[in-house]
């Protein structure tokens, strides 16, 4: 084969390596995109808006919105975990507040995360939340229990179709990827930051 | 000096070109000759499809009757999981990389392939991948156990110990196809004969183009997401873990985006062998050999799009569901076209009935049938009924057997006399034949039956309404499975001794590897032939 055959066949297989290593990336890169993506379409009704990013302008009380609360707890987490009001009738750009109950009544200290999910789905991006037991991991000695707040308001954009909407809780059990946190990562209330 | 200089490296290439292959185990363990690489590929292939075969006879003993007779569920689950990777990734790939190594270079008129080292290299760190796949049967725990699919967190959270080595063996692979598809990519860019242009390529080359393109997106998309497992499995990170922030349907989304054009990568070099068979042996020229081509590569730009319709059930938006269902039935309009086509190439013309044109009809018609019952599956609604059935066990067998591996046998059929140099027993090749034909419609027809009744797939047990038709698709599993014995025989048999074949070999072949000798020597093509 000629040299300069040979040179063209190194080139094109380099470009071809690099388009190879470039897809490798592209699948690490699907992973915040499609966390974006359901950021922007509020599609799978996740929202994972870390407190405000509106600020209710005006209360429209010319509607009310029905807000119910859901728990789960997958089948090996042993929590007592449920909302401490089953629903609320709120108006749209009303500040409320609520709080869900947990009890770990294992012997053993154990660290939860709560996973939100809003249901419509096309409700999500409306639902906000101030403040919530969700944005941080919860620690619980043996035996303990505790009220965790949920701030939130819904936003008067909300199409007027929607009349009720459904949060729902997930409560997943972190004790064992929380031995291997460093303590460097554990603030001093003893709340470690996602 | 300066003239001796200059005249070295011309001896030396006059002896590189009249040396013959090395003796002994260096032979096949140092070249970079690519009928040899294009032969081993063949030979390994061949040995995982009987591996992965008799995988598939475990499972079908065990449904042959409701209840569990002979396997433990556990394992029931680990012969379904390493049967559908071996069958993926160790037969029906590897074979086709054989047949690309083998006829691409003297489809196009090339001495070789661009790359012939790296040629080398991707063959043989397959063995290997494969090696530490199936240690892990022996493995405690047991081999991977979650479906060829490894859905998280099944693979992740639940999965067996062994999943870190299935992670590497699929790393390798992976390494291996994209070594591989470079080496195809470069060597129809870059070799082709003079006046070879690109709309005169063979189909089949046209295919293996599209499909090398296809295999360098994908695999290391495949490759990143079980790096995620491996990094969810060992640094505790969370991708596919709610827990953590993380989403477990993400990594369907991402298995798909790499899943979906890995079917495509499976069936369109199939489409290439079909396409080269058919107008042999119905002696008239391939119809409409353009549309061909761009059918081909809309199935591939498609095959990028479609990727949710596997998920139709988890959950997804309306407007997800709708673009699915539609994006994927427009698959159908190209996939249609090349139907038409191989049709209408057949259409008046004066066709003989030999072992692969047989295969090559068989595939037609029953490839088009398991593409009908993939439209049934694109209708989001109905999916929600059929999802994880036997109906769309049923479906993906009969693209996959009676649709990429006839396409192999044929293939194998239809080029064996160049490779060997011996004509083919026809008697053999069609008995063969018949016995596949059989043996597939009578394992995998009723599928579609017990899936629409609602039988769940990758289960050891099911309910008695089923019984009848699972001991039915169990015999002719077993007719398929040990008449692919004769198919060893008849390749073996073939390679010993046989009626010394023509250059040609058969009547209406045509094409630049039918004007080299048979069997095809150790160099062909050394001076480029001129194509016109």
């Amino acid at each position: 084969m000629a040299q300069q055959d040979q040179k063209q066949t190194k080139r094109l297989a380099l470009r071809l390596a690099t388009a190879a290593v470039a897809m490798f990336g592209f699948g690490f890169a699907l992973v915040p995109l499609y966390d974006v993506f359901c950021d922007i379409t509020g599609l799978n009704g996740k929202n994972f808006s870390q407190g405000p990013t509106v600020s209710a302008v005006s209360v429209d009380t010319s509607r009310t919105v029905k807000v119910q609360f859901v728990t789960v707890n997958p089948a090996d987490m042993p929590w007592d975990f449920r909302p401490s009001v089953r629903s609320m009738r709120v108006f749209p750009g009303e500040d409320k507040q609520t709080t869900f109950y947990a009890k770990n009544p294992t012997a053993q200290w154990m660290v939860a995360q709560a996973v939100p999910s809003v249901t419509p789905a096309e409700a999500a991006p409306y639902l906000h939340k101030v403040n919530c037991f969700c944005f941080d991991r919860q620690p619980l000695e043996a035996g303990a229990d505790t009220q965790m707040p949920l701030l939130f308001f819904v936003d008067p954009q909300l199409p007027k179709h929607i009349s009720t909407i459904t949060l729902s809780y997930a409560l997943y059990d972190l004790t064992d990827s929380q031995k291997v946190t460093t303590a460097s990562q554990i603030d001093d209330k003893g709340q470690v930051s996602l | 000096m300066a003239t001796v200089d200059v005249d070295l490296p011309h001896v030396k290439d006059e002896e590189h070109h009249h040396h013959g292959p090395a003796k002994g185990l260096g032979r096949w363990l140092y070249t970079t000759n690519h009928k040899d690489i294009g032969s081993m590929y063949l030979i390994f292939s061949l040995c995982m499809f009987m591996i992965g075969g008799a995988m598939a006879l475990v499972i079908r003993a065990e449904l042959f009757q409701p209840g569990l007779q002979l396997v433990e569920p556990n394992f029931f689950n680990q012969m379904t999981t390493m049967h559908g990777l071996i069958m993926v990734f160790g037969a029906v790939m590897p074979a086709f990389v054989g047949m690309a190594n083998w006829m691409i270079p003297m489809q196009i008129g090339a001495p070789d392939m661009a790359l012939p080292r790296m040629n080398n290299w991707s063959f043989w760190i397959l063995p290997f991948a494969f090696l530490i796949l199936l240690s892990s049967l022996f493995m405690p725990g047991g081999a991977p156990n979650f479906g060829w699919t490894f859905y998280a967190p099944l693979s992740t959270t639940y999965a067996p110990e062994s999943v870190t080595f299935f992670i590497f063996a699929v790393h390798i692979m992976g390494a291996s196809s994209i070594m591989g598809s470079i080496n195809i990519i470069a060597t129809v860019l870059n070799m082709r004969a003079p006046g070879m242009t690109l709309m005169k390529m063979p189909l089949f080359v046209w295919t293996w183009l599209i499909t090398a393109f296809l295999l360098i997106a994908v695999m290391p998309v495949l490759a990143g997401v079980v790096t995620m497992m491996l990094m969810y499995i060992h640094f505790g990170t969370s991708f596919f873990n709610a827990a953590g922030g993380g989403d477990p349907v993400l990594f369907q989304h991402v298995f798909w985006f790499f899943g979906h054009p890995e079917v495509y990568i499976m069936i369109l070099p199939a489409f290439g062998i079909i396409s080269e068979i058919i107008p042999t042996f119905a002696r008239k020229r391939l119809f409409g050999y353009a549309s061909m081509v761009y059918a081909v590569a809309s199935i591939a730009l498609l095959s990028f799009v479609v990727w949710a319709h596997h998920m139709f059930t988890v959950g997804m938006p309306l407007v997800g569901e709708v673009f699915f269902m539609f994006a994927t039935m427009l698959i159908a309009v190209p996939t249609g076209v090349k139907v038409f086509n191989w049709v209408a190439t057949m259409f008046r013309g004066s066709m003989t009935f030999e072992t692969p044109m047989l295969f090559a009809l068989a595939f037609v018609v029953l490839f088009t049938l398991g593409g009908f019952s993939g439209l049934m599956l694109a209708i989001a609604p109905a999916d929600f009924q059929y999802h994880d059935t036997y109906f769309v066990v049923a479906h993906f067998h009969y693209v996959l057997v009676p649709g990429a591996i006839f396409s192999l046998m044929a293939g194998t059929y239809y080029w064996l006399p160049k490779w060997t140099g011996h004509q083919l027993n026809e008697t053999m090749g069609k008995v063969h034949f018949w016995l596949s034909f059989v043996g597939v419609n009578i394992t995998f027809f009723p599928m579609h039956f017990v899936g629409l009744a609602g039988m769940p797939r990758r289960i050891p047990d099911y309910a008695l309404q089923f019984a009848d038709f699972n001991s039915m698709a169990s015999v002719g599993a077993f007719i398929f499975g040990v008449s692919q014995l004769l198919f060893i025989y008849n390749i073996v048999q073939n390679v010993r001794a046989g009626q010394k074949a023509t250059d040609q070999v058969w009547e209406g072949a045509h094409g630049l590897e039918w004007t080299v000798p048979s069997p095809a020597p150790y160099h062909t093509f050394s001076t480029p032939p001129k194509v016109d």
